[in-house]
């Protein structure tokens, strides 16, 4: 039997080759504390700086308006905590989608939640609507972690800037997939998306947007320089994996419409990033299925794995309305081949029909 | 016609609604009993799928009632 095969991109994927090269030199050159002044420092500090250098070009954003994290989570964490800390005079009310990250749902204690269609997709008039005189700061996914839907940022850019509202934009599903929308104040992402190291995250932070940076101990250079080197790479094959990865996940739509009964694809079949699909099971329980397909050697995630630990079925899901149980997200990466989906694909029927025979819901 | 699925994580209350529905005439209503949070999609988002009409919810003591017309 071939080894697992991991559809499971947008938790995490495997360290880029570039990543992996540039972590291990820089265990050796950049180990010291980069704020020193001697030798072994500067080689830190002048690593530190490159890795800077890649970060601001890759996201379109200048080296000091760059704040390391130790994940995509802490960016959103410290964009909001920072911008509502330095607006307190304005107010602390907070527009976000309400299929945002449960990181941003989480830190936001005075929101209002932008209701999304059925395809996942914002309402703009909506969030237009929903900026009031108070509001300190608004926040947007550019794209769907959980189906994959891209937003109009553009457009809602546009009209928090009208007002003068600050937007944070969580790009950890878009950097190095898709092209950024510009327009934003602030942007989060987390390296571990795109191949670098797990544990950094990077908060951009416009010029002239009042934040208040959080405290910040000594940068983990070896990992930030990986994770940069990854970057780098992942931009440079980034047009190529789209056209790769793109017509895979059309085809994953269009077989498991044709081959699942009773299924639901969910999210925008077009306006969508290159690399995820999402599908909901009527009458399959989503844990059964993930550890069914687990056992056929699958790693795939449920859209509410960011709350599997709850009863309480995705935010994402329940936004737009769509079937929450027997959900499988499935996000691919550089590594995955065309033979692995297909693979999936003929799993996938196979063991949905047991577990809905299993549970004596096969002819419901 | 009442199924009561209190205390039954989903996808129980869909089964059981998939499974009732077809014992009522066309037309009649059916009620789901839940305290599951997903029943609250899942059951608005059942009908969809399979042509039948969702009337709403109504909060009991325990959970909420979800009402289902049968149509077709």
């Amino acid at each position: 039997m071939p080894g697992p095969v991991h559809l499971d991109a947008a938790a995490a994927v495997p360290l880029h080759p570039a990543a992996r090269a540039a972590l291990l030199a820089a265990l050796e050159d950049g180990w010291a504390d980069p704020s020193r002044l001697y030798g072994s420092a500067r080689r830190a500090r002048r690593l530190l700086d490159g890795a800077r250098e890649a970060f601001a070009e890759a996201l379109g954003a200048r080296p000091d308006e760059l704040h390391f994290t130790a994940s995509g989570t802490a960016a959103l964490q410290q964009g909001i905590s920072g911008v509502l800390a330095s607006r307190r005079r304005t107010g602390s009310h907070v527009v976000h989608s309400a299929i945002d990250h449960s990181a941003v749902l989480r830190a936001v204690a005075d929101g209002t939640s932008v209701p999304v269609d059925r395809l996942g997709r914002v309402d703009v008039d909506a969030f237009e609507a929903a900026l009031r005189a108070d509001t300190a700061l608004a926040c947007l996914i550019s794209a769907s972690h959980e189906v994959g839907t891209l937003q109009p940022v553009s457009e809602v850019a546009a009209l928090c800037e009208a007002r003068g509202v600050p937007l944070l934009v969580d790009a950890a599903q878009s950097v190095g997939r898709v092209p950024l929308p510009p327009g934003w104040s602030l942007l989060a992402a987390s390296a571990h998306k795109w191949g670098g190291p797990p544990g950094v995250g990077v908060l951009a932070v416009r010029t002239g947007v009042r934040f208040t940076p959080a405290p910040a101990g000594p940068p983990d250079v070896p990992s930030i320089a990986a994770a940069a080197a990854g970057l780098l790479a992942v931009l440079q094959e980034s047009a190529a994996e789209d056209a790769r990865l793109r017509p895979l996940v059309d085809r994953i739509r269009t077989r498991v419409a044709e081959t699942v009964p009773d299924v639901e694809v969910v999210g925008d079949p077009v306006r969508r990033l290159p690399h995820l699909v999402t599908v909901s099971c009527l009458y399959v329980d989503g844990e059964a299925l993930l550890t069914a397909l687990d056992r056929e050697g699958f790693a795939v995630s449920s859209g509410s794995s960011c709350t599997a630990d709850t009863v309480e079925p995705s935010h994402v899901l329940a936004a737009m309305g769509v079937l929450t149980h027997g959900n499988v997200r499935v996000s691919l990466h550089r590594d995955t081949t065309a033979s692995d989906v297909d693979r999936f694909l003929d799993v996938l029927p196979r063991v949905v029909a047991a577990l809905r025979a299993e549970a004596g819901v096969d002819r419901l | 016609m009442t199924l009561d699925c209190l205390g039954r994580p989903c996808p129980v209350p869909v089964i059981e609604l998939a499974k009732a529905i077809v014992t009522v005439e066309v037309g009649a209503v059916l009620t789901v009993l839940s305290d599951d949070p997903a029943a609250r999609i899942d059951i608005p988002a059942w009908c969809r799928m399979r042509d039948q009409e969702y009337l709403g919810e109504e909060p009991r003591p325990a959970g909420s009632a979800y009402l289902v017309r049968r149509s077709s």
